[in-house]
């Protein structure tokens, strides 16, 4: 515990740096920003900055992407509660009673619960973070290839168990995102593979051009031709504070929220997305007046808004600790380290222990920021969405072209985007979801080549992946939610999914933007 | 009695193209060497995951009866998302020829003015802000290297 002080101390003493505090006031805002615009999510924000962070030194890129991540995740609520916009796909629950609640006249009240709510749980969940990812780190260094392939089987599988529509159609998204992973030079022959004599192919599809096609592109592509905008009522601050009545009822959906999206975050998946759904059918199941869910209880606000704040800080979990991102943004963060010449991974912590702690403690400043910024300054961000579509669309699609360009200076990944862009609306026009295939792509080339090297090891003996207990414990769980996932198929009964309401998700996943 | 055809779904047309495009990599693979169960070369493992994608694919189509009709689908935004879609293909094409502020210009007068129907003078005035306003934060402020094309723009 005095290890963990004295390492926050130093963390501390480098977030509070002024130009480190700059960065995370500045990704902050930029976040908020994002989160509020539609179409335009933390993952196409991150992508947008990510090459003005090149020139700077690791510890403030980090901090200011991981600015615009939790600041994303924020803003999203502001529009879910005024406009039943939601600017992020993890808000898409906040709309169902955060805006009843703005037609009651009570949005000062939702506003403050959602920014309340978010700066708890993103506070609470910073400590599981700090405490969790070290201990993770020092365990995560028995693990070799067998191990990874493994950790790795196990995420898709809990992806298609915890996805909320079908879990066929979730593998084969998966499978999907594995698929287009194989593009490029294979590592272990060098051979090209269905590269068709692009040179910029050779080092496989990048994450940013297709998630900016799969999730920003594909929503302008579904939602251009829209009228205006939507009418928007901004309270006033002295109508902010919440009525004691609703205080009490938010403060156990705010401490359920938290912990339930730490511990979903640390899942690999779309996990804010789908922490705020568990949330949300988590609250509506335990409250004893159910009935009011949907016409503006403010539990509906309190937990979900929670739940994918904190799940933010569990997707650093894997990230750091491991060097597997849980999801495409903190894969778009993994990438930016590397830009640095940094490796996250079991040895970041005890290598680089300035950048880690400096990450904690700047994501503690961060919370608080975003607390001061969201509550008074709500009515400038707001202002954003009163540009009428027509003219807001082409703007951001702008920035999409330029974000995806400036990464690698290339036209080809602007060609991607385009592709990709397509394929999603093609997708979530099928009611498919689209975050499997982003995060395996990611994933895709860790899992060939950790599956490739533990066969090389064994000498081609597949007993090498239940001959070692840690393999074999996260093969057979991934084994049990498999069989957990076919139940409903074989026997005609209420999976958790249905009994929760998240199976309802699919409305919320279609609007679903990182 | 003639048997219909069973109804045309989304998810049966969504999955037929998944399991088109799996054989479609398994064709492709055929250049590459497969190397062994032991010892996996480099198209074991795209054509391990083209077979599993078929194999969903067909189970997806085998389930699908329930699934939405394909009439059912709505495309009244088509000629905006053609609109979009052709102009990020201008964009690949312009943007290391023309430079990103006339590509950006000309994008966005095609899309405000020829798409969205706008005035000559808010879509010009919008173009050109967008076009030589995000050049300015991102290559003057930001230091983000981006193409200025031949003639200088």
């Amino acid at each position: 515990m005095t290890e963990t002080l004295h390492n926050l101390y130093l963390g501390f003493s480098v977030a509070l740096a002024p130009s480190v505090l700059l960065y995370a006031f500045l990704g902050c805002v930029v976040g908020t920003l994002v989160g509020v615009l539609p179409g335009i999510g933390p993952l196409a924000g991150i992508s947008l900055l990510l090459p003005a962070s090149f020139g700077l030194d690791a510890t403030s890129a980090i901090v200011l992407l991981a600015g615009i991540y939790y600041g994303a995740m924020y803003g999203g609520s502001t529009t879910s509660i005024l406009m039943r916009i939601p600017g992020e796909a993890a808000s898409v629950m906040t709309c169902i009673d955060g805006y009843q609640m703005t037609r009651k006249g009570r949005a000062g009240p939702a506003l403050a619960i959602a920014a309340i709510g978010s700066y708890i749980a993103g506070t609470v969940s910073v400590v599981g973070l700090m405490l969790l990812a070290p201990p993770l780190a020092s365990f995560a260094l028995r693990f070799g290839p067998p191990e990874y392939f493994a950790l790795l089987t196990l995420g898709l599988l809990a992806l298609a168990y915890m996805s909320g529509g079908s879990m066929l159609k979730s593998l084969a998204m998966a499978v999907l995102g594995l698929l287009l992973g194989m593009i490029g030079i294979d590592p272990m022959t060098g051979f090209f593979r269905f590269s068709y004599g692009l040179v910029e192919l050779g080092d496989g599809i990048g994450v940013v051009p297709v998630a900016v096609g799969l999730f920003g592109l594909s929503e302008i592509l579904l939602t251009a031709g829209q009228p205006t905008a939507t009418e928007v009522k901004k309270p006033r601050l002295n109508e902010l504070l919440p009525s004691r009545q609703e205080w009490r009822a938010s403060l156990w959906p705010i401490g359920r929220g938290t912990l339930l999206g730490f511990f979903i975050g640390i899942i690999p998946g779309s996990a804010h997305i789908i922490s705020s759904f568990v949330s949300y059918a988590v609250e509506k199941r335990l409250s004893k007046h159910p009935e009011r869910f949907g016409h503006g209880a403010i539990e509906g606000v309190a937990g979900p808004e929670s739940a994918n704040n904190s799940a933010t800080s569990g997707a650093f979990v894997p990230m750091l600790a491991l060097g597997v991102p849980s999801g495409p943004i903190p894969a778009v963060m993994i990438a930016a380290m590397m830009v640095h010449g940094i490796s996250p991974g079991p040895l970041l912590i005890s290598q680089q222990p300035e950048l880690f702690w400096g990450f904690i403690a700047s994501m503690y400043v961060g919370n608080l920021v975003l607390l001061i910024l969201n509550l008074p300054l709500v009515g400038i961000f707001v202002n954003v969405l009163r540009v009428p579509y027509p003219l807001l669309y082409p703007a951001i699609l702008v920035f999409c072209i330029l974000g995806v360009y400036a990464v690698n200076g290339s036209a080809v990944d602007v060609g991607i985007m385009t592709a990709t862009g397509a394929l999603g609306y093609g997708l979530r026009k099928f009611d498919f979801e689209t975050a499997p295939v982003v995060l395996r792509l990611i994933l895709a080339p860790m899992m060939e080549m950790s599956f490739r090297q533990s066969l090389a090891m064994s000498s081609g003996s597949y007993a090498i992946f239940v001959n070692r207990p840690i393999a074999l414990v996260m093969l057979m769980v991934g084994l049990a939610l498999l069989l957990l996932s076919i139940v409903p198929f074989l026997i005609k009964t209420v999976d958790w999914r249905q009994r929760l309401g998240v199976a309802g998700g699919q409305d919320a996943r279609e609007k679903e933007s990182l | 009695m003639l048997q219909s055809f069973p109804t045309m779904t989304i998810d049966r047309v969504s999955a037929s193209i998944l399991v088109l495009f799996s054989l479609f990599v398994i064709w492709e693979s055929r250049q590459l060497p497969l190397g062994s169960f032991r010892q996996p070369g480099p198209a074991y493992v795209p054509i391990l995951l083209a077979a599993l994608l078929l194999i969903l694919g067909v189970f997806i189509i085998l389930m699908a009866g329930r699934a939405r009709s394909l009439s059912s689908l709505r495309w009244s935004e088509w000629r905006h998302a053609l609109a979009i879609l052709l102009t990020c293909v201008f964009a690949v094409f312009a943007i290391e020829r023309l430079g990103y502020r006339l590509t950006v210009l000309l994008a966005l007068v095609f899309l405000v003015k020829g798409v969205e129907k706008r005035g000559w003078v808010s879509s010009l005035t919008f173009a050109f802000g967008m076009a030589f306003g995000s050049f300015y934060l991102f290559y003057t402020v930001l230091r983000v290297p981006l193409p200025q094309g031949p003639l200088g723009f």
